[in-house]
Parts: structure tokens; C-alpha cells; sequence
């Protein structure tokens, strides 16, 4: 049930566009909203969303009663891109697991930060940023949270040599 | 005569809570403004055994990524392997037998108990009252020599394999197992006539340190910190995994959302616990313990993979991205704690240091876990 309303409240970000195909995550696909196989990728509803929609998605989320579970990156060196996955799910019996995605090019990494919807998304995004450099915009407190305070790294950057 | 030292009521001064102090259980560092025995501001410091076990992650083949999920939490070390080979057997379409899974859920609550009694011996010595420890560690000695002769380890477990387990359990286990049960059951009520009632220690916990529902929504608090919170939410009902669909168990919740909400939730997740271990002793089927048909390298179809399981903290997630070589292209670890201490800082403002210390030991702290 819940599952129906927020991909149909996700899809409407997409007005005008058409669905993306059904390509499998880990490939460059366009924006738009997929449903998953629960029993194989462990969640239900992928959104893949530019980085200005994020702030919307995330609200539609938030009124929706999800609760944040992480956000994390992946470096996607081959196409010049850091991808930011945000994960929600929602504490009653109507499981619904969210992934949504957003893309933005390797060498200018900023997307807006949700703590300012979702609180317990400040130590998330405090650590995507140590570990890929990701800029969080309006982050309050955008310091090393897990890596030395004067470290200027980012250990999962594929091209990161120790 | 001069005049009495006094603060001046404006005046704030900076308290450093750690890293090395025996209320944080570890090395965590808690920076406090402070406006006498009040908490004005707090900023908690992470990082101090951090280890990046998620770049480790990418460098390994997942066989041998298996050890290091052990080594976040070392209370409750078995969930978090539990999660891990689920996550891979889900991406690469691994059947597993029966009696594994079984094997699985009994050892994961045994070990659930075991990281509970832990918790409940050093949360009444943070309160101040030592001999619970003692009890608390005699009984989890129990545990830890049974797990250790099924696993051949007694904390850093690696006994999971992708497709089930690398050593049945025999007679001895099964018989230990049974007779553990009653004795602990007789145990969780001496425990509770020892220290539930106590004064001292009601006072410590009723009604300090509230976190509402709400609030864990927004830190995405898991596991008994958000069922003190009157959240109905387990893994384990919530998303059924392994075989706990098969087993009659109640989820704790209490509405009251104080510490003490907390404490009563996991004394009371021991018992549901042993429901699940007797359970599944009584239930064990016969049969292998290893997959037939599994490759002898895994390599995961490429995609990208979640798989949630019920630890002894909450929720932890692991998220493999593949690209379809033997190694993840991303491994990500969603530790319960890091998300439960998040909302420390906030909850904190305003109260007296003694009761956030209190509150700190009712969220069940591993570093290791949090820092990764």
C-alpha cells in the first residue's frame, strides 16, 4: 500500500519523462523510479534523482513517515561520477525499503544536505564526505567525523593511493 | 574573610568526557559545554578505532571478507556475520539447508543473550552496583564455552560460510544448550529481584532521559533503543529473514521512552531469546549443512544488494555493489550504534552529566562498531 503511494509521490518528480529502463543498478541508467525484487536486492523502490530534485524527495520521504537508515557513495571512476545512496525504511509491518540515488561529476562532488529534513543524516553525510570528498551544501558542520582531523584523503576514491 | 567561590551564572566551561573513561566502554570522546552539573551543548568525537573495514571490503574476496565482521561488534559478533553471508547468498541465489539456518538462528540468539547479559553487568556498574557483573559474566561463560566448541572461537566468530556452516553442531551442544536454558531463565529472575526494584537504580533511569518516537525516527535509532520508544520494530518480524518466521516469539515494547524502558526491553529480549533457541533445538532437523550446488569462487551477478538482520543493537544493514568481479566494487556497513549515539547529542542538552552517563549505558555502546 505504502509501496504505491510513494513510488506514485516519487514518479511525479519525473513528470513529462519517461520511466527508466529496467538496467540493473551498478550501470549508469537514466533518472526515474524502478521497483526491485525484494527477495533478490533486499529493497523495494530505486529512485535515481538529479541532485535538485534530492531535497524533494527526501521531504516526500520524510512526510511519508520513513526513517533514515544511511547514506553512503560509490566512486564510478570509468564514467567520472560519485554516486550518493540514501537509504530509508519504515518502522511498521507495510515493509517498504527506498533507495534513492543521485549522481553528480567526479570533479565538482556537491549535493544539499538533507539534515536539515533528517537530523541523523548530519554523521552520514559527515562521513560520505571523509571517505569520498562529497560536498554536502548547507551541511552545519561539515568536518572529519571518523578520519584524523587534519586529514585531506579520501580512502575510498578508487584512485586513492596509500 | 574573602567571598565564596562562585560561578557566575553566565559562565559555561568545556568537559571533556573521555576518550579514554570507563563510562564510554571504549574509546569515544564526548565534548561537553557544561553550566555547572548541566549539559548545555554536547559534540560527540568519533574515529578514535576506526579502520576502514568498508575499504578492506573492496580489497577482499567476500570469503575473505568474512572474519572482519566479527571485529565490529565483539559483544554480539554472530548477527553481524549472519548478515553478511545472507547479503552475498541473496545476490548469488544460494539455497541453504535447513538445519543450517537453524543452526544460525540458535547460535545468533545464544549469542543475542550472551551480549545482553554483557550489557546489563556493566550498565548496573556504570550505576554504581558491581556484584550484577559478576552473575551477569558467570552466566555468559556459559555461552562463550558452548559457542566456542561448535565455532572454535569465543568472541571473533567466523563460523558462517556462504551456503551454511563450516562444523555441525553435536550432542554435547545440543545437550548443553537444553540444560543452559532453565538455568538462565532462573538467572533473568534473580537479576530482576536484584536489581529491577532497586531504589537507587529507578531513580537513576525513571523518567530521565527521554527520546521520543520521533526522534528516533530521524536519527533512524533501531533495536531496543527505538522499542523503549513504544516502536514495534524488528528485523526479525518486520523483514523475516532465515528461519525466524518459523519460530513463536514476542517483540518487547515499552511506551515510556526513559532508560529504564531500555533496560526492561533487553531483559526482557533474553527470555524471548530462549523461547527461540528452545524452539529451534526442539525443531533442529536432521540433513547437511552445507549447500550442494555453490561455486568455488563467488562472484556476485552485478548490482547492487541490501540486507538487513536483527543484531543485539538493531538493525544492521550491508550493502554490496558489484560489478561483477570476486571482490565487492563497494561494501557498505550500516552499524545500528553509530545511528542509535547519534541522537546522544541532542537528547542530552539540558540534563544533569550523571544522567547522561546513565543514558550513554542505556544505549549499549561498541565503539569498534560505530567507528568501523
Amino acid at each position: 500500500m505504502i509501496l504505491e503511494t510513494t513510488q506514485q509521490a516519487l514518479q511525479a518528480l519525473f513528470a513529462g519523462s519517461v520511466p527508466a529502463d529496467e538496467a540493473e543498478a551498478g550501470t549508469p541508467r537514466g533518472n526515474g523510479v524502478l521497483t526491485r525484487d525484494y527477495k533478490t536486492h533486499g529493497y523495494h523502490l530505486d529512485a535515481q534523482v538529479d541532485a535538485n530534485q534530492l531535497l524533494a524527495a527526501v521531504t516526500i520521504l520524510d512526510e511519508g513517515g520513513f526513517f533514515i537508515e544511511s547514506i553512503t557513495g560509490v566512486d564510478w571512476i570509468k564514467e567520472n561520477q560519485l554516486e550518493v545512496i540514501y537509504d530509508f525504511s519504515r518502522y511498521d509491518f507495510d515493509a517498504c525499503r527506498v533507495v534513492i540515488r543521485t549522481r553528480v561529476p567526479r570533479d565538482k562532488p556537491v549535493v544539499p544536505t538533507i539534515s536539515t529534513i533528517y537530523a541523523g543524516a548530519n554523521w552520514h553525510e559527515r562521513e560520505t564526505h571523509d571517505f569520498f570528498g562529497i560536498k554536502f551544501a548547507g551541511h552545519p558542520h561539515l568536518v572529519p567525523l571518523l578520519l584524523p582531523d587534519d586529514a585531506d584523503f579520501h580512502p575510498l576514491l578508487k584512485d586513492f593511493k596509500a | 574573610m574573602s567571598a565564596p567561590i562562585q560561578l557566575r551564572p553566565d559562565e559555561t566551561f568545556l568537559l571533556n568526557v573521555g576518550p579514554q573513561h570507563p563510562a564510554t566502554h571504549g574509546v569515544l570522546r564526548v565534548k561537553m559545554q557544561m553550566d555547572g552539573e548541566y549539559i548545555v551543548k554536547a559534540e560527540t568525537v568519533l574515529g578514535y578505532v576506526h579502520r576502514m573495514h568498508e575499504k578492506m571490503g573492496e580489497n577482499r574476496t567476500y570469503a575473505q571478507y568474512l572474519p572482519n565482521l566479527s571485529r565490529l561488534d565483539y559483544l554480539g559478533a554472530l548477527g553481524y556475520t549472519h548478515g553478511h553471508v545472507l547479503a552475498v547468498e541473496r545476490a548469488a541465489g544460494i539455497e541453504v539447508p535447513e538445519r543450517a539456518e537453524y543452526i544460525r538462528a540458535i547460535t545468533v540468539e545464544l549469542n543475542r543473550v550472551a551480549s545482553h547479559l554483557f550489557w546489563f553487568g556493566a550498565f548496573v556498574m556504570d550505576l554504581g552496583g558491581f556484584s550484577p557483573l559478576m552473575y551477569a559474566i558467570q552466566d555468559r561463560e556459559h555461552i562463550l564455552d558452548m559457542l566456542e566448541a561448535v565455532t572454535g572461537a569465543r568472541l571473533t566468530y567466523c563460523y558462517y560460510r556462504f551456503g551454511g556452516l563450516y562444523n555441525d553442531v553435536d550432542d554435547d551442544f545440543i545437550e548443553a544448550a537444553k540444560r543452559f536454558i532453565p538455568r538462565m531463565r532462573k538467572s533473568l529472575k534473580k537479576y530482576d529481584a536484584l536489581v529491577s526494584g532497586n531504589v537507587i537504580f529507578r531513580n537513576r533511569l525513571e523518567g530521565i532521559a527521554p527520546v521520543s518516537a520521533e526522534m528516533c525516527r530521524k536519527y533512524g535509532a533501531t533495536g531496543p533503543v527505538a522499542r523503549g520508544s513504544g516502536i514495534n520494530f524488528d528485523v526479525r518480524k518486520n523483514e523475516p529473514y532465515s528461519v525466524y518466521p518459523e519460530f513463536e516469539f514476542d517483540v518487547p515494547v515499552y511506551h515510556e521512552c526513559d532508560s529504564l524502558a531500555r533496560y526492561k526491553v533487553r531483559m526482557d529480549e533474553m527470555e524471548q531469546s530462549l523461547r527461540i533457541i528452545e524452539q529451534g533445538l526442539e525443531k533442529l532437523p536432521d540433513g547437511p549443512i552445507m549447500a550442494e550446488k555453490k561455486p568455488k569462487t563467488i562472484k556476485l551477478p552485478v548490482g547492487d544488494y541490501y540486507q538487513a538482520v536483527e543484531t543485539a543493537r538493531g538493525s544492521f544493514g550491508i550493502r554490496i555493489v558489484s560489478d561483477g568481479d570476486k571482490n565487492a566494487y563497494r561494501l557498505k556497513l550500516r552499524s545500528p550504534t553509530y545511528s542509535n549515539m547519534h541522537l546522544f547529542d541532542e537528547a542530552c542538552e539540558g540534563m544533569l552529566i550523571m544522567d547522561a552517563l546513565a543514558f550513554m549505558g542505556s544505549l549499549d555502546l561498541v565503539i569498534p562498531e560505530i567507528d568501523r
